[in-house]
């Protein structure tokens, strides 16, 4: 079974200085997958990248790379190649010199490449990242964009087997990051190669990955689809980190039958025992705005502000504060009721993120954004 | 109103250089193309041929010591720059300490550890080993340029290297390249601005120096600045020193000059010439 993942760790531990950085991570990679590993800023996401590329190395645990112990191999000899944060081109090179930079390094069937083979592969590499022409540029001269793109040349060049990205494009401008989220992915699927993509931007991971892992705290918290873990949250920590979510304590009265906000609702989930406390999870598109007297629980509304395609209103019910999309317009003040089908509610079991995440009574737009645009530095 | 006051605040240097580089400058030019009495001539420029042996010797001994502080310097920079903070500071700290003391102190410690009495040689009596004659050499000589100005090399080149992001090793690591590799393709190009200055700031102090090369080598090896020194001291002969210094330093600047176009084109390294 084992010689289907390209990469495995087991049971990685790190740290630095007292500092719990990763705790007994254990992870199977596929070959020729798009993973991403996604959590907040000193998740451990990027260490953990980092012992794969072989910059760092684990306290504890073992790196698999084919079912061999990589351990101890340095950097250069490990068949994986990093795109860095901050690209790391070479800066006295030039582009055909910083392309050629890994190619001039290899070696096949013992012999150096010759100039005529690593000039051919550096123009297969720029058609690939549309870079036509750009041999003799200076790097420094390049965009953001173009000097990514270069980087991404740069370390496919030497026909990887993995590559690794580090944030690559948290420093683009939002138009040019997607753009550069579907040439990736398009890059990826061309090559087949397998991708361990690390961000903290959530909407990234979901639209890219085949497999997305939410860290938290050194720890994995969720491995799974991207709509796995949209619709299936594993706990509260997962359901706020991934996309808007409302989470409120819940009794399991009986299998399929959960109670929250003072009312009963009929669930999809079973196996919990009697009376069992725990999480509910309600995304704030899943709920259906209706007449007080039709709805399962009421509320009133106490801000709506207009996003575009539809309007993100707060509502108070009996005290915890909701965040509720919808596409109709109702003014602030309005009593409104609810409707929640079984399928839009998710229950989860308590877990040490219970009670700490899913209530909007702090929410304020500005707060949210000032997260969103958080940067990473580890 | 900026440009005005910033201005203002560089005028200080402006004074300064006029006062005492250009217009010393000056005199020194005039004093080169002109004989005792004030008339133009050639003949002062024209005497460096007698002088063609000295002056060689000087730039050849005043290379070697480059040369010899470049190998020391490199590694150790290397190392600094990649010690924890800490390291640095004692490292730093260390390397300007012996720059506290008057050169002619430093001068005076070297003459007194290798002459032919001195305490290298008596150690060396003492466990009955035979004598080495060090002083009055062109190695003692040597030895005092780089025991002098080896901190002007170690300096640039360790702040270039400290500059090198740490992230472009781990890229060249991370594309095939081993320790060697690493070192020859991407610290050495990217410390060639450093070792230009640190060439400089070395080599034209050595090339120039009379100090050193009169106590360490005595009468035996005059370098070029032993006898600028003699010209307008000794000699009363301001016309043939000025002449001597004025040929001098289109020599250095020419030596800068091929050692620039060696190291490339950086303007953006703190390259003096």
């Amino acid at each position: 079974m084992e010689e289907k993942y390209i990469i495995q760790l087991k049971d990685i531990s790190k740290k630095f200085d007292d500092d719990v950085i990763l705790d007994n991570i254990s992870l199977n990679i596929k070959d020729g997958e798009f993973i991403t590993f996604l959590g907040p800023s000193g998740c451990g996401k990027t260490t953990t990248l980092r012992i794969i590329a072989g910059f760092l190395e684990a306290d504890s645990g073992q790196v698999l790379f084919e079912g061999k112990d990589i351990n101890s191999l340095p950097p250069h000899k490990r068949q994986v190649n990093t795109i860095f944060q901050r690209y790391q081109l070479f800066p006295h090179l030039n582009v055909y010199e910083n392309i050629a930079f890994g190619l001039r390094n290899k070696k096949v069937n013992g012999k150096k490449l010759k100039e005529k083979e690593i000039s051919k592969k550096v123009k297969e590499m720029l058609a690939l990242v549309n870079l036509n022409g750009f041999e003799r540029r200076d790097t420094a001269l390049l965009s953001g964009g173009q000097q990514q793109r270069v980087a991404i040349a740069r370390a496919l060049a030497v026909e990887p087997r993995v590559l690794l990205l580090d944030e690559p494009l948290a420093a683009l401008d939002l138009k040019l990051r997607k753009d550069m989220q579907v040439e990736l992915k398009n890059i990826q699927k061309r090559l087949g190669i397998t991708f361990i993509f690390v961000t903290h931007d959530q909407q990234e991971a979901l639209s890219m990955s085949d497999t997305v892992v939410v860290m938290n705290e050194g720890k994995i918290q969720q491995i799974g689809s991207p709509i796995d873990i949209y619709n299936e949250p594993k706990n509260a920590f997962v359901a706020d980190f991934i996309g808007e979510s409302n989470i409120l304590d819940g009794i399991m009265l009986d299998d399929f039958k959960a109670k929250f906000s003072g009312a009963v609702f009929q669930c999809l989930d079973k196996g919990f025992k009697a009376k069992e406390s725990v999480d509910i999870v309600i995304r704030p598109e899943d709920v259906d705005v209706v007449p007080v007297e039709e709805g399962m629980i009421s509320g009133v509304i106490t801000s709506n502000t207009f996003k575009g395609v539809h309007f993100e209103m707060i509502v108070d019910i009996q005290n915890f504060k909701w965040m509720i999309e919808t596409t109709d317009y109702y003014p602030v003040g309005t009593k409104i009721g609810i409707k929640i089908d079984p399928d839009s509610i998710h229950v989860m079991k308590k877990s040490k993120y219970s009670g700490l995440y899913g209530d909007y009574s702090s929410f304020s737009d500005e707060l949210e954004h000032l997260s969103d645009i958080e940067v990473e530095e580890e | 109103m900026k440009k005005i006051s910033k201005q203002f605040v560089a005028s200080p240097y402006l004074v300064w250089a006029i006062v005492f580089i250009v217009v010393p400058l000056f005199f020194v030019l005039y004093y080169s193309v002109t004989d005792a009495n004030g008339n133009f001539t050639f003949e002062h420029i024209l005497d460096i041929v007698k002088y063609k042996d000295i002056m060689l010797n000087s730039i050849w001994l005043g290379f070697i010591a480059t040369v010899i502080s470049l190998v020391i310097s490199y590694p150790l920079a290397y190392i600094m720059a990649r010690s924890s903070a800490n390291v640095q500071r004692t490292m730093m700290i260390l390397v300007m300490l012996p720059m506290w003391m008057n050169l002619l102190i430093r001068t005076y410690s070297l003459m007194i550890l290798l002459q032919d009495t001195g305490i290298i040689n008596s150690v060396l009596s003492f466990l009955k080993l035979p004598n080495v004659h060090m002083i009055n050499t062109q190695g003692a000589v040597v030895l005092g340029m780089v025991y002098n100005y080896i901190p002007y090399m170690l300096l640039p080149l360790y702040s270039i290297m400290a500059k090198i992001d740490h992230g472009l090793i781990e890229a060249a690591e991370d594309l095939g390249a081993n320790k060697l590799k690493v070192i020859s393709k991407v610290i050495f190009p990217l410390s060639l601005p450093g070792i230009a200055s640190g060439f400089t700031m070395v080599f034209v102090p050595s090339v120039s120096t009379f100090y050193i090369s009169k106590k360490l080598g005595g009468n035996a090896f005059s370098l070029i600045g032993d006898v600028i020194e003699m010209q307008f001291k000794a000699s009363n002969n301001y016309n043939l020193g000025s002449a001597l210094s004025l040929v001098l330093m289109f020599m250095i600047i020419i030596c800068m000059a091929v050692m620039n176009r060696f190291t490339g084109d950086d303007d953006d390294g703190g390259v003096l010439i």
